[in-house]
C-alpha cells in the first residue's frame, strides 16, 4: 500500500506522526495546569476535591501520550532517542521524576494510611504540574538553539556539558518557551475546568483565571516568537547533507512552508478566541477551540525546526553532529512496518473520544464527590 | 554477592536498570491477573444482578487501583532507561527494539488508561454493560503491553528477523514477524502472564485466609476464594506447561543459560535434572572441582527437558566455554577471535569505502560476513566472561520451580475444603494461605533474575555486550539516579502496602 512513497518521504511522514502525538500532548497539558491551579482557584476542600477529581479522570491520557511520544521516537529516529536521552542526561531524569510522583499522588492522596499526608501529594502535583512542564519547554526550545554534543564515527553521544541538558534552563530563549507552556497549560487546565465542573462560583474563577494566566503567558510568547524569526539556524546542504548557520533560517522556514505559517496563526487566534470566549461569554466550550489552538500552535513548534532542510537535534558544539530527520531515523523497512501500525491511530483516537464523551457529558458536580460512592474517588 | 560488584559504571548501569525493573515487576504481574479477577467478579455481578457480587467487584477494583498507580510510575522509568543507560544500545538496536515499545503505546496503553476511567468513576455514568466492557478491556489492554514487551525481550534474547548494516553500523530489521512471532517471544509471553494470573489468584486467597482467620467478611472471602482458586488452579497448569516450554527454547537459543541455572558444567547424555542442590562455592569453570556439594538427581530428566529425546546430549558450561568437537560446539576463544576479526574488517571497510576505495572495501566486507555472526564475542576480553554468574541463576531457578509445584497444592486444598464448607477451621492451611502471596513475589522475581542475569554478559545475546550497550556516563550520576529512585520507590512502596492494608482492614462493605 505504501509503496509507492520513497524513504525521505516515510522519514517526514514520521516526524509528522511524532508531531501531532508531541503536540497532543501539550494540548493534554491541561491536566498539569489544573495542577497547579489547585493552590490558586480552589478556596476550600470540597473545591480542591471537584478540580482533582475532574483532571484526575484524565491524567492517565497525558501521562500515556508521552508514553507514546517517546515510544514513537524510540521506533522512528532512534539516532535522537538515544543522543538526548543518553547526553541530555539529567534534564530527562528530572523530567521523569516529576512524572512518577504524578502517577502515584491521584491515587494515593486522600487514603488512610498514605504515608505522606495529602499535602505532599497535592504539592507533588504542583511539582509535576510545573517543574515537568519548564523543562521539558526548554528541551524542545534546544531543537532551535542547539545542544552541547559531539557524535563519534560510531554516532555514540558523548555530552560537552557536566550539566548534561539542565543548562538548557539558563538560556532566556529555552526559558521563554519553558514558561510559556507552564502558564498556556494553566490557561487550558482553566478552561478545562470550566467546561468540566458544574459549580457557578468555581467556574467564575476558573474562567477569569484563564484570561489572567494568558495574559501573563503572552510576553514570553512574544520573546520566543521574535527570537526565532531573529536568530540564526542550523541549515543542512541537501546535498552534501554539511549543516552550517544560516540567518533567519527559521523565518525562511516559515515563508517556505506556508501551510505551517497558516497552522501558526490561526491556532494562535483560535487560543485568543478561547479564552475571549471562556472570560467574557461565560462560554464553556473553551477548551475545544483552545486545545485545537494548542494542538496547531504545538505542530509549528515540531515542524519549523525539521522541515526545509533544517536540523531539528543540532549541535551547537560539532555542527556536523546535528541530526536532521534523515540521519536519524530508523530504516526504510521499520517506518514501513511502522506506518501500517500507524493506521490504527485513529481507531484509538475515536475510541478515546467517544469515552471521554460518554463519561463527561454529565458534569461533575458537588454531590457526586460527596455522595455515598466519594469513597473510592481521589 | 556485595563485594563482588566492581562499581564501574556499566554495573552501576546494570544495578540500576535490574532495581527497576524489579520494582515495576512487583506490581504488574498483580494488574496482570488482578485485572482479569475483577472482570470475572464483575461479570458475575452483571449476570447475577446480585448486590454481594457488586460490593464485592468494587473491593478488589479499589486494591487493584493502588496496585495500578505504582506499577505505571515504576513503567514509565523503564521505557525511558533504554534511551538514559544504554544509549549505544538504543541506537544500535533501536530500529527493531523501538517498534514493539512503540506498538506497545498504541494498541495497549491507550486501552488501559481510557477504559480504567470508566472502570473507577463510571459506575453512574455509563451503562452496566458498557462498564463490564471496560473492565474487560482494562484486562485485555495490560496483557496485550505484556505481550509487546515481552516481544521486545524476547528479541534481546534471542534476536531474529533483523541484519548488521556495515554503512550504518547498527542491525536493522528484515522481517517484522519474525520478531513478533518468535518462539522466544511468545514462550515469554505466556509464561509470565500466566504467572502473572497466578500470583494475583495468590493476592486474593491471601487475603480472603485473612479475613476467615479474623473472623469477617466470611461470605465474601469464601467467594472470592472459589473463584481465585480456580483461576489459580489452571494457571499454575499453565505456569509449569510454559516454563517447560521456556527451558525447551532455551536449550536451543540460549545454551549457556541452561547450564548455568542447572549448574551443569560438563555436559552429557542422558543428563539428570537437579532436583535440590547444594554448589561447591568455590566452583569455577575449568578448574576440576565437584559443582555440588550435595544434590539429588533425577537421572535423564534434563536430556527428556532439554531437547525432548531421552538419552540425548545436553551441553555443559564447559564445553560451550571450550569447545567440544565430538558435539561440533565451537569454543568461545575461538569466537572471540573470529569476533576480532569481524571488528577489524568492519573498520578497514569504512575506511576503504571513505577512501573511494572499492576493491579494498568489498574484501574487508567480504571478511566481516564471513565472521559477522561473533561479532559480539570480538567486544569480550576473555573468554571467561561468557560464563553468567552460576550460583544466582541456579538458585533463583530451583526456588522458582519449587514454589511452581507447590502452588497448585495450596489452590486445589482450597478449592476442595471451601467447596466443602470446611476452611474456617483449617487454621494451619489459612496461615500458609496469607502468606502465599509473598512467596508468589519471591517467584515472579526469581524467574526475571534467571532470565536476565542468566544471559549476561549479553544485553543482546551473541552480538552485544551490556559493556557496550552502555551511555558515556560517570559513575557518579549513574549511583545518583540509582539512589534516587530507590529512595522514591521504596516510599512508594511503603505507601502503597499502607494504604493497601488499611483499606483491607476496612473491608469491603457488608450487605
Ligand atoms: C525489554 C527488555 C527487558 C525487560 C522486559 C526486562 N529486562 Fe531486565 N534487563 C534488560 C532488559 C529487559 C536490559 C536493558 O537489557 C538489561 C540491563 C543490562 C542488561 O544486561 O540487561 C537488564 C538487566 C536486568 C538485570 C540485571 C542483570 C545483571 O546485570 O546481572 C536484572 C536482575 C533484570 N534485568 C531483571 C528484570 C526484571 C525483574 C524484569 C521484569 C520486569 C526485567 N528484567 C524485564
Ligand atoms: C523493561 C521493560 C519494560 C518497560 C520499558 C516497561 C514500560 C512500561 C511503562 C512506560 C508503563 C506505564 C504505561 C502507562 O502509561 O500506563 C508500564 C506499565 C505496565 N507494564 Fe511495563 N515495562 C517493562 C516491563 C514489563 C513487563 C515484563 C511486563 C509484563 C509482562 C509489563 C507489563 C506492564 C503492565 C501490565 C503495565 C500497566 C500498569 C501496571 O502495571 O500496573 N511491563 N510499563
Ligand atoms: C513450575 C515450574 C516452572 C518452570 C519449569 C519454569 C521455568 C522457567 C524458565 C526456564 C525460565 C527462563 C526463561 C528464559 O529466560 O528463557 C522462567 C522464567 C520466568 N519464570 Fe518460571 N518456571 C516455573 C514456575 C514459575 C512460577 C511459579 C512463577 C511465578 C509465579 C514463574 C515466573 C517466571 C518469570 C516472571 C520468569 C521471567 C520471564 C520469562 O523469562 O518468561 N515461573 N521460568
Amino acid at each position: 500500500m505504501f509503496a509507492t512513497l520513497e524513504y525521505s518521504q516515510f522519514q517526514s511522514l514520521w516526524w509528522l506522526i511524532c508531531s501531532i502525538v508531541g503536540s497532543l500532548f501539550l494540548f493534554l497539558t491541561f491536566v498539569q495546569g489544573g495542577q497547579t491551579l489547585l493552590y490558586s482557584v480552589a478556596r476550600n476542600e470540597v473545591e480542591k476535591s471537584l478540580i482533582i477529581n475532574s483532571i484526575g479522570r484524565k491524567w492517565e491520557l497525558t501521562y500515556t501520550t508521552l508514553v507514546l511520544f517517546g515510544g514513537a521516537l524510540f521506533a522512528s529516529f532512534p539516532l535522537f532517542y538515544a543522543t538526548s536521552f543518553g547526553g541530555a542526561y539529567w534534564v530527562w531524569m528530572l523530567i521523569l521524576f516529576c512524572f512518577i510522583i504524578q502517577a502515584v499522588s491521584y491515587e494515593y492522596r486522600k487514603k488512610t494510611g498514605n504515608f505522606l499526608g495529602a499535602r505532599t501529594y497535592e504539592f507533588f502535583l504542583f511539582i509535576n504540574g510545573s517543574v515537568s512542564l519548564l523543562l521539558i519547554g526548554t528541551a524542545v526550545a534546544t531543537f532551535y538553539s542547539g545542544s552541547n554534543f559531539s557524535l563519534n564515527e560510531y554516532n555514540q553521544v558523548t555530552w560537552q556539558n557536566p550539566l548534561r541538558g539542565v543548562e538548557a534552563a539558563f538560556s532566556p530563549f529555552n526559558l521563554s518557551l519553558g514558561c510559556f507552556l507552564v502558564f498556556m497549560a494553566r490557561v487550558l487546565g482553566a478552561m478545562y475546568l470550566t467546561n468540566n465542573i458544574d459549580y457557578p462560583e468555581l467556574n467564575a474563577r476558573t474562567a477569569k483565571a484563564a484570561l489572567t494566566n494568558f495574559i501573563i503567558s503572552l510576553p514570553f510568547l512574544l520573546y520566543f516568537l521574535v527570537s526565532l524569526l531573529v536568530m540564526d539556524g542550523f541549515a543542512v546542504d541537501p546535498v552534501t547533507g554539511t549543516v552550517f548557520m544560516e540567518a533567519n533560517k527559521y523565518l525562511h522556514n516559515l515563508l517556505a512552508l506556508p501551510r505551517v505559517m497558516f497552522m501558526l496563526l490561526s491556532g494562535l487566534s483560535l487560543v485568543i478566541f478561547a479564552v475571549f470566549m471562556t472570560s467574557f461569554r461565560q462560554s464553556k466550550k473553551g477548551i475545544w477551540f483552545g486545545g485545537l489552538g494548542t494542538i496547531l500552535v504545538g505542530l509549528t513548534v515540531f515542524l519549523l525546526p525539521a522541515l526545509n532542510n533544517t536540523a531539528f537535534y543540532p549541535s551547537k558544539y560539532d555542527l556536523q553532529s546535528s541530526l536532521t530527520i534523515h540521519n536519524a531515523s530508523s530504516s526504510l523497512y521499520t517506518l514501513t512496518a511502522m506506518t501500517y501500525v500507524a493506521l490504527l491511530i485513529p481507531v484509538v483516537l475515536a475510541y478515546v473520544a467517544y469515552v471521554w464523551h460518554a463519561m463527561d457529558s454529565k458534569k461533575l458536580t458537588v454531590a457526586e464527590i460527596t455522595g455515598e460512592e466519594a469513597e473510592e474517588l481521589y | 554477592m556485595i563485594e563482588g560488584i566492581d562499581l564501574s559504571q556499566v554495573n552501576w548501569a546494570r544495578a540500576q536498570f535490574a532495581l527497576t525493573a524489579m520494582y515495576h515487576w512487583i506490581f504488574v504481574p498483580l494488574t496482570l491477573g488482578l485485572s482479569f479477577l475483577c472482570a470475572f467478579f464483575e461479570t458475575f455481578y452483571v449476570k447475577t444482578g446480585k448486590e454481594e457480587w457488586k460490593k464485592l467487584t468494587r473491593f478488589w477494583m479499589a486494591l487493584f487501583a493502588v496496585n495500578f498507580a505504582i506499577g505505571v510510575a515504576t513503567g514509565l522509568i523503564l521505557e525511558f532507561e533504554f534511551g538514559t543507560n544504554w544509549s549505544n544500545y538504543s541506537w544500535m538496536v533501536g530500529d527493531i527494539f523501538g517498534a514493539p515499545l512503540a506498538i506497545e503505546g498504541i494498541l495497549a496503553f491507550f486501552l488501559e488508561a481510557t477504559f480504567f476511567a470508566v472502570m473507577f468513576f463510571g459506575w453512574d455514568r455509563v451503562s452496566r454493560g458498557f462498564h463490564l466492557f471496560s473492565t474487560w478491556m482494562v484486562a485485555i489492554g495490560s496483557n496485550l503491553s505484556a505481550l509487546w514487551i515481552l516481544v521486545a525481550n524476547g528479541w534481546m534474547q534471542h534476536p531474529v528477523g533483523m541484519a548488521f548494516n556495515p554503512d550504518t553500523a547498527r542491525f536493522e530489521m528484515k522481517n517484522f514477524f519474525d520478531v513478533i512471532l518468535s518462539p522466544v517471544a511468545i514462550s515469554k509471553f505466556c509464561h509470565s502472564t500466566s504467572s502473572g494470573f497466578l500470583l494475583a489468584s495468590l493476592f486474593v486467597i491471601s487475603i480472603s485466609s485473612w479475613f476467615l482467620l479474623k473472623n469477617r467478611h466470611q461470605e465474601m472471602a469464601k467467594r472470592s476464594i472459589i473463584v481465585a482458586s480456580v483461576f489459580g488452579l489452571v494457571s499454575s497448569g499453565f505456569v509449569g506447561l510454559t516454563g517447560d516450554e521456556a527451558a525447551y527454547t532455551c536449550a536451543r537459543v540460549q545454551p549457556m543459560k541452561l547450564a548455568a541455572f542447572e549448574g551443569l558444567y560438563n555436559g552429557e547424555d542422558s543428563a539428570g535434572l537437579v532436583a535440590m542442590g547444594l554448589l561447591n562455592s568455590t566452583k569455577e569453570a575449568g578448574d576440576g572441582q565437584q559443582p555440588f556439594i550435595v544434590e539429588m538427581k533425577i537421572p535423564g530428566m534434563l536430556s527428556l527437558l532439554a531437547n525432548r529425546q531421552p538419552g540425548s546430549f545436553v551441553p555443559g558450561i564447559e564445553d560451550i566455554l571450550y569447545g567440544n568437537e565430538e558435539h561440533g560446539i565451537m569454543g568461545i576463544d575461538k569466537k572471540i577471535s573470529k569476533g576480532r576479526i569481524a571488528i577489524e574488517q568492519l573498520a578497514l571497510y569504512k575506511k576503504a569505502k571513505d577512501n573511494g576505495n572499492k576493491l579494498g572495501a568489498q574484501t574487508a566486507m567480504d571478511g566481516f560476513r564471513e565472521n559477522e555472526q561473533y561479532l559480539g564475542f570480538g567486544y569480550l576480553k576473555e573468554a571467561k566472561e561468557a560464563v553468567p554468574p552460576v550460583p544466582l541463576t541456579f538458585y533463583s531457578f530451583h526456588l522458582m520451580v519449587a514454589l511452581g509445584s507447590l502452588f497448585p497444592l495450596i489452590f486445589l486444598l482450597f478449592l476442595v475444603l471451601t467447596a466443602r464448607n470446611l476452611i474456617e477451621s483449617q487454621r494451619w492451611l489459612l496461615g500458609i494461605g496469607l502468606v502465599s502471596f509473598l512467596l508468589g513475589e519471591i517467584a515472579g522475581q526469581a524467574g526475571w533474575v534467571v532470565a536476565e542475569v542468566g544471559r549476561q554478559p549479553w544485553t543482546i545475546q551473541n552480538m552485544l555486550p551490556v559493556t557496550v550497550a552502555r551511555t558515556n556516563l560517570t559513575v557518579g550520576a549513574v549511583q545518583t539516579t540509582f539512589l534516587m529512585f530507590l529512595v522514591l520507590f521504596t516510599v512508594l512502596l511503603i505507601a502503597e502496602v499502607r494504604i493497601m492494608l488499611s483499606q483491607i482492614s476496612k473491608g469491603p462493605e457488608e450487605v
